[in-house]
């Protein structure tokens, strides 16, 4: 009995921080630019979309001179 | 593109603050509309790196909208990306991961506000004496005698 109350806890935690993990990565992996404009507007643009690809290329190399 | 660095000191100042305030930024950069490096946080080989980088990443920002592009924020993996405008000048900034981008755009237009020639006041208006009422007293008469 107490080893499967441990074992439900222990997939319980498990689970919660491959969950937590996965949401990680997946947030990392999300390069996005977001463009406000003088009307209120924004405009976003995410890693994929072909808006995106001289943006963020840019982006990197401002990032990567920041760095030295 | 070149890009030339001419060290403004008053823009020096504005980016000094804004590294005093701001935890979050870690590198800046202040640049006209052509380029040309104002301030920075960094030495000038970066600074016109920088410069030329965030020139670029705005003009093609810019052009894809018919309206006027005033900010733009790049989250990349392991930092983010900031550009400002106004009406003469851009500041272009980096962050670590995760930065809270209100913030950022919060404290990078403080910077450049602080930067822009102050306006002129406007000449008060003179304002005219107000027309004296016209006189109903008389004086009194001794009618009666």
């Amino acid at each position: 009995m107490r080893a499967r109350k441990a074992l439900a806890v222990g997939a319980a935690i498990g689970s919660a921080v491959g969950a937590v993990m996965l949401r990680r990565r997946s947030g990392r992996s999300r390069d996005r630019v977001e463009l406000y404009f003088d009307d209120g507007s924004l405009v976003t643009f995410a890693q994929g979309s072909p808006e995106a690809v001289p943006l963020l290329l840019h982006a990197r190399e401002l990032l990567a001179a920041a760095r030295g | 593109m070149s890009v030339s660095v001419n060290r403004v000191p008053p823009a020096a100042d504005a980016l000094a603050h804004l590294t005093e305030i701001s935890t979050q930024v870690e590198a800046a950069v202040v640049l006209d509309r052509e380029g040309a490096v104002q301030a920075a946080t960094v030495d000038d080989e970066r600074a016109a790196r920088i410069a030329r980088a965030a020139l670029e990443l705005f003009r093609q920002a810019d052009a894809q909208r018919d309206q006027d592009l005033v900010q733009l924020d790049a989250t990349l993996g392991d930092g983010s990306v900031f550009v400002v405008r106004d009406e003469e000048r851009l500041i272009a900034a980096t962050t670590g991961a995760g930065p809270t981008a209100g913030l950022v755009f919060y404290d990078l237009k403080s910077a450049l506000r602080s930067l822009a020639a102050p306006k002129p006041k406007p000449k008060p208006r003179t304002r005219r004496a107000p027309a004296k009422p016209a006189s109903t007293s008389r004086k009194k008469t001794d009618e009666s005698t």
